[in-house]
């Protein structure tokens, strides 16, 4: 088994609702959603977020996107304009999670080491 | 209705400021049937009200304007339907404007404008108190006579219905205050293909189309995170269009030769965008369950949504009261190497410790980082200490406008009387902004739904 980190294997959008923003991590691959499954529970969530999630971390299924959607309460700041924060609408969250690390099987740490990232020697206007 | 018509939605617009060729394109570019345009968020309510009071003319969304009297004859010519919530708190003046631009654009006498109004609670507030609708915050359970005094704006979201009624009346441009997003588009599929208010499953399918319209090109590319490098033409993106057919189901598709990329990946991910539950995503007309959303490539730039299911609606209409909560300014100094954070470190301090001697009290005080942990926060550690530069961003909340005001005041100072190798302080002193806090609550329909007229006159 290897650690990889969770950009690797998965995708993600954020967004808030009030005091809470909402994370949902979509495996590339449907066969790696049982592992995010697995893996990605709401105490580790909460564990790897810390002190920036004040409230509970709830956590939805999604099989049918292979995707989870966490809800991370008391995490902007007070939400809306009340919040100081640069990100108060919580819509970089999305990679925050994508920092967490996942235990895999070796060959799929070897197939999956550069997904997620831009590929060396790209440049701006390279998509057209 | 034969059973193959299928009806184009076009999404024009995500929110308040979004790009203004986008609805252009949308309308040049190829076949649509409907545009929606989706101005309002969870605070643009409160920011239209604010305007409101300085000015009796404002309060909606004043760029929707000038892009109808642009698209107008195009969209006449072409029959192509309008249907937007850019009246925010003054769709009367907004309906107005609009009526004006039409004549301006050279399409009076051959169009007809739809005015949706009753979703505003204000006028009407303290009566809904007296009749003992409480208003409790849903996330904290308070009533709203807690907070009376200080509501600036009160809104029910309402559905399709109106939007409806207004388009059997033969409106072309269709403007309401706080319709919910979704219901701009699935309120005309409602209309073309005659499903039944209980039709949950059609009209939950319909909510999914809504979701994924209405925050523009988040569905075909825009903060799109899975390969973004790759993705082409951006810089004129395609927003989403979703082609419906008379069961409900969809594609998600663009105009041909508009950039952005339409897969299920991109969609999926506007999908999840400011989800909660997805067994019950509640809406003032069913509730849909996200979960049973299925999703297939069925070509470049097209993915197929099949029906999900939909189950009844309750008996509530969600309401966006915002409320006047005290007052904050966020300020910012860049700092260079070496020790660029350290510096920024320091003048924190600095700065604190004088706040501390005015005797100035804030509720909230936050110091970031930019470049380093404004963004990721404690999971990025401490800086290292040859970070080329990075900018110290200070924020503060207070009930007490003069000591924010004063805050302001203390920015600048540090350049010549705290740590060295500081710039960036051009922009001049911060601005103190007034809080416009969020309190969401639930209403029972009856209270609102007899209150909802539908108007629609001649341009």
């Amino acid at each position: 088994m290897s650690r990889i980190q969770l950009v690797h294997l998965a995708h993600a959008r954020s967004g808030d609702k009030g005091d809470t923003a909402n994370v949902g991590v979509i495996a590339y691959e449907p066969e790696h959603y049982p592992l995010l499954r697995e893996q990605l529970t709401p105490e580790r969530v909460k564990a790897h977020f810390g002190p920036m999630v004040k409230g509970d971390v709830e956590r939805f299924e999604l099989p049918n996107l292979h995707a989870l959607n966490f809800l991370l309460h008391g995490a902007l700041g007070g939400g809306g304009t009340m919040s100081l924060m640069n990100d108060a609408q919580g819509k970089v969250f999305s990679t925050a999670i994508l920092r967490m690390e996942i235990e895999v099987p070796d060959a799929v740490a070897d197939a999956m080491k550069d997904r997620g990232r831009v590929p060396a020697g790209w440049t701006p206007g390279a998509a057209g | 209705m034969s059973t193959g018509k299928t009806v184009r939605v076009a999404s024009g617009q995500g929110f308040w400021g979004d790009d203004l060729e986008a609805p252009v394109r949308q309308v040049e570019r190829g076949p649509i049937d409907y545009l929606m345009l989706d101005y309002l968020a969870e605070v643009t309510m409160s920011i239209m009200q604010k305007q409101r009071s300085r000015d009796p003319e404002g309060g909606f969304a004043r760029d929707f304007v000038p892009l109808m009297e642009r698209i107008f004859p195009a969209c006449v010519e072409k029959g192509i339907r309008v249907v937007t919530n850019a009246g925010g708190v003054n769709p009367e003046g907004c309906a107005e404007a609009l009526v004006e631009a039409g004549r301006a654009a050279g399409v009076a006498g051959r169009a007809k404008v739809g005015l949706v109004t009753g979703d505003d609670l204000m006028d009407r507030l303290d009566a809904l108190l007296a009749d003992g609708h409480e208003l409790r915050n849903m996330e904290t359970g308070a009533p709203l006579s807690e907070i009376r005094d200080q509501v600036q704006s009160a809104n029910a979201y309402i559905g399709a219905a109106p939007i409806v009624r207004a388009l059997e009346k033969g409106a072309d441009v269709i403007v309401t205050g706080r319709s919910t997003d979704t219901a701009l588009t699935y309120a005309p599929l409602m209309h073309e293909f005659g499903w039944a208010a209980d039709d949950w499953d059609r009209i939950a399918t319909g909510v999914v189309a809504g979701h994924i319209n209405e925050c523009g090109a988040q569905a075909t590319g825009g903060n799109c995170l899975i390969d973004w490098w790759s993705i082409p033409g951006m810089a004129e993106v395609g927003f989403p269009i979703v082609e419906a057919g008379p069961d409900g189901s969809f594609v998600v598709t663009k105009h041909d030769g508009t950039g952005g990329r339409v897969t299920r990946a991109s969609v999926a991910e506007q999908i999840l965008y400011e989800m909660g539950d997805p067994s019950e995503y509640i809406t003032p007309d069913v509730i849909a369950d996200f979960t049973t959303i299925r999703l297939e490539e069925e070509g470049t730039d097209r993915v197929r949504v099949h029906t999900v299911k939909g189950r009844p609606a309750t008996e509530f209409l969600k309401v966006s009261i915002a409320y006047a909560s005290g007052w904050k300014a966020t300020g910012t100094l860049t700092y260079a190497w070496p020790d660029a954070a350290a510096k920024a470190r320091a003048a924190d301090r600095i700065l604190r410790e004088r706040l501390d001697r005015l005797g100035l009290a804030f509720d909230e005080i936050r110091t970031e980082l930019v470049g380093w942990d404004s963004t990721h926060g404690a999971l990025v550690g401490p800086p290292p200490a040859d970070l080329p530069e990075v900018q110290l961003r200070i924020g503060v909340r207070s009930s007490d406008h003069a000591a924010v005001e004063r805050f302001t005041r203390e920015i600048a100072p540090l350049v010549l009387t705290g740590p060295p190798s500081v710039t960036g302080f051009a922009g001049g002193r911060p601005r103190v902004q007034q809080i416009m806090a969020y309190w969401p609550a639930l209403l029972r329909k009856e209270a609102v739904e007899p209150h909802l007229v539908v108007e629609v006159k001649d341009v």
